[in-house]
């Protein structure tokens, strides 16, 4: 592993300020609020955004949603870069 | 609630419409309400915890100017303990650093400040009051330095579309994280001052481009919304989400509409807040199940492919332009209409300047 990629591993997101994870229970299920946003993610996205406290580093995260899903490391690890960008890109994500 | 009938997303308090602003192009109807006529601040607080309840997640105050209601705070605050994510849209021109602090402390969560424009001469004339601009520059500062998340709305028209890529740096310099940059959408005091604001459709294009350009220049850094004018269109917008299907605005004496101008439709009354439960009135209210969902829709609408995606467009659109709210939206190129409507808009948008009707004060 690289110097590089060590530390993208070490990286720990967290929601943009003003950004809420909450469970809704009118419809029983989780959403994103922002501002003049609205975002319904689906079950792994949750599980990543419920990660994304700060204090869980991307290592951490990938190796726990790995032993969650029962899914090799490196496959999970693909799927939340993938998630991460395009939260980040939303302005939903700060990594 | 029937199964089929998801609750709204937002509730839209439109809470006076009282403001020091006098926008040529406002939302607002063309009869503006009294101060006499507004909720007070008792029914307005059953009014948000019902929203809550009914399975509203957003809040918008807007007006009007909001900020001219002493009991915003208190509004906010009820709004903020119900678990709603609120959200101020205001000119900025009332909000200081004594009308914020209690705001912020109410548990307001973002704010929206409109410019006129980037340059204060345009912008103060299309606004209608001078010493506008310096007062909107402070208050976006104050709201970031209070650590609220920030949004700069600039409407767009033919006097202000060449300064596009400046709206936008004004917004990074004031560090907002999100930028609307929306086209005058042609309604209330709009349609009234139309000839004087359409922009032309190489305008337009410039527009469009500029937009294009910033949003892949500034991914991640800044979130970019973009409203085109519906003249200039080929394919109608799904004007809120759908006839009452995501939003439901409450008017400042409280009548429950499914949008900003349906007032304006003949021969549908609507319901108030004072009289029945937000609940009741989503569920049965004659005026929201009018236009909802596709049974209402008139050919080409009904058998066209796109109609659960734009749910036919605009009613008062439809009306303003076809003289038949349940006409096909005339933006529509299936609509036997369109191609006026382009001869329209290409013929105002030409037309040399003219003054603009300013609307006045309500009482």
């Amino acid at each position: 592993m690289t110097a590089d990629s060590q530390a993208r591993m070490e990286v720990r997101p967290r929601l943009a300020p003003h950004v809420r994870l909450s469970f809704d229970a009118r419809r029983q299920r989780w959403v994103v609020l922002a501002p003049e946003r609205l975002l319904l993610p689906d079950e792994t996205a949750v599980e990543v955004l419920r990660r994304c406290t700060g204090d869980v580093s991307l290592q951490d995260m990938t190796d726990d949603l790995a032993r969650e899903f029962d899914a090799s490391p490196e496959e999970i690890l693909a799927d939340v870069e993938a998630l991460l960008r395009d939260l980040a890109e939303k302005g939903i994500i700060v990594a | 609630m029937s199964a089929s009938l998801q609750p709204p997303l937002a509730l839209l308090a439109e809470v006076t419409h009282r403001c020091p602003m006098r926008c040529v192009y406002c939302s607002n109807p063309l009869v503006l309400e009294p101060r006499s006529a507004e909720l007070d601040t008792t029914t307005w607080c059953r009014v948000l915890d019902e929203a809550a309840a009914l399975g509203c997640l957003h809040v918008h105050f807007s007006g009007g100017e909001p900020t001219a209601r002493g009991d915003l705070p208190k509004l906010v605050a009820q709004a903020s303990a119900a678990g709603l994510y609120v959200n101020l849209i205001t000119s900025g021109v009332m909000l200081d650093a004594a009308t914020l602090a209690p705001l912020v402390a109410a548990g307001l969560d973002h704010v929206q400040i409109s410019f006129q424009d980037v340059d204060r001469m345009v912008g103060e004339r299309i606004g209608g009051l001078k010493g506008a601009h310096a007062r909107k520059l402070a208050a976006a500062a104050l709201v970031t330095d209070a650590g609220l998340a920030l949004t700069l709305n600039f409407v767009i028209h033919r006097h202000n579309a060449d300064r596009v890529a400046e709206m936008i740096e004004l917004g990074r310099s004031l560090q907002a994280g999100r930028i609307e940059v929306a086209h005058v959408q042609y309604y209330g005091w709009g349609l009234r001052n139309r000839a004087s604001l359409l922009p032309t459709r190489e305008q337009l294009d410039r527009v469009t481009a500029e937009v294009e350009a910033a949003r892949q220049r500034l991914r991640g850094c800044l979130v970019i919304d973009y409203v085109i004018p519906d003249y200039w269109a080929r394919l109608p917008k799904a004007c809120m989400g759908g006839w009452g299907r995501r939003f439901m605005l409450i008017d400042p004496a409280g009548r429950a509409l499914p949008c900003h101008a349906a007032t304006t439709i003949p021969g549908i009354s609507f319901d108030s807040v004072r009289d029945c439960s937000l609940n009741e009135i989503w569920a049965r209210s004659p005026a929201f199940q009018r236009f909802r969902g596709t049974s209402w829709m008139p050919e080409p609408c009904a058998s066209c492919e796109r109609r659960e995606l734009d749910w036919g467009g605009c009613r008062c659109q439809a009306l303003a332009l076809a003289g038949d709210a349940a006409a096909t939206d005339p933006v529509c190129w299936k609509s036997p209409r369109h191609d006026a409507l382009t001869v329209l808009a290409a013929s105002e948008s030409s037309m040399p300047e003219a003054s603009f009707v300013y609307r006045g004060a309500p009482a």
